[in-house]
């Protein structure tokens, strides 16, 4: 399967998604002008990987900041991946960061998949 | 030529640290970003309310970007509208203005005056139910600008709606991102 591969700039995130490696990784700022269109390979990707994903998925969440337009297309990916058997995600947050904390807590409670939090 | 000492004055009186009138675009928002994130490194600001402030402004710019309506003037037609960051002693002012038809204040001001009775565990509350059933709007915002705003700022939201013509207001918007105590 084809690598995502996207390298982060001021307004977007960086994206590696790679099923061989086992790679599962958005980070950075997420602040596009148009977060549909933005994320749209990324759900694509990820619809393509659920037909035929490894045993288990690690996926990171490792953001410094998203906007509420991106915070809509994060759930969007979340609930795309709700239907992978073997998924987990690790939400990422600095260590004083409470407001990254709790929008990881408050994604964990919008879709059904186990959530690891981890601090950086 | 004594307008502008007369800015520089109200700036200084003010406590005003950027003002950015003009057209704005994504770029512009970057710009504007890229100008307050040195600012605040270099006032050695706390990393958490770089964040809240951070946070305030993109949702700020983006919202002018998104909404700020064309003032049509005749043969004249603008964008123009105001972004302003204040630092006081205990606290960042985020304020922006941008000219609203008429027609659509009383649908914004309903939806701030909601936001306003809400404590965070109801800011919390509209926040999940906006994003669980919203989609993305054709101008690419989720509804979600001024409810988390208001989240990260803990504060009220103060707004005013003073006429421009009979068609438009200019919609003033004021955010404060309280700083920790201890500097005075």
């Amino acid at each position: 399967m084809e690598i995502l591969n996207l390298e982060g700039t001021e307004d977007t995130p960086k994206i590696i998604l790679d099923k061989k490696n086992g790679i599962f990784e958005i980070s950075g700022r997420s602040l596009p002008e148009d977060s549909a269109e933005f994320y749209r390979p990324v759900l694509e990707w990820i619809g393509n990987y659920g037909s035929d994903p490894n045993p288990t998925t690690d996926f990171v969440f490792k953001l410094e900041y998203f906007n509420t337009a991106s915070s809509k297309l994060i759930l969007d990916v979340l609930s795309a991946l709700e239907d992978i058997k073997g998924m987990k995600i690790l939400w990422y947050y600095h260590e004083d960061d409470e407001d990254m904390e709790e929008a990881g807590q408050e994604f964990s409670e919008l879709v059904e998949i186990p959530f690891e939090f981890k601090t950086y | 030529m004594n307008f502008i000492y007369d800015l520089h004055r109200t700036m200084m009186s003010q406590k005003l640290i950027l003002v950015y009138q003009g057209d704005f675009t994504q770029e512009t928002t970057k710009s504007i970003l890229a100008m307050a994130e040195r600012n605040l490194d270099s006032s050695g600001e706390e990393s958490s309310i770089k964040r809240k402030v951070f946070n305030v402004m993109v949702e700020s710019l983006q919202n002018i970007v998104k909404h700020s309506d064309e003032l049509v003037d005749g043969q004249t037609r603008s964008h123009a509208a105001i972004f302003l960051i204040g630092k006081e002693a205990n606290r960042y002012s985020i304020m922006s203005g941008n000219p609203i038809r008429k027609v659509n204040v009383d649908k914004l001001k309903a939806a701030l005056d909601k936001i306003n009775s809400l404590d965070k565990d109801g800011l919390k509350d509209l926040y999940k139910e906006i994003i669980k059933n919203t989609t993305i709007s054709e101008k690419g915002g989720a509804g979600l600008g001024f409810v988390d705003m208001a989240r990260k700022s803990g504060a009220k939201l103060e707004f005013a709606f003073p006429e421009m013509n009979a068609e438009y207001c200019f919609f003033c918007l004021k955010v404060n991102v309280p700083r920790e105590a201890g500097e005075n």
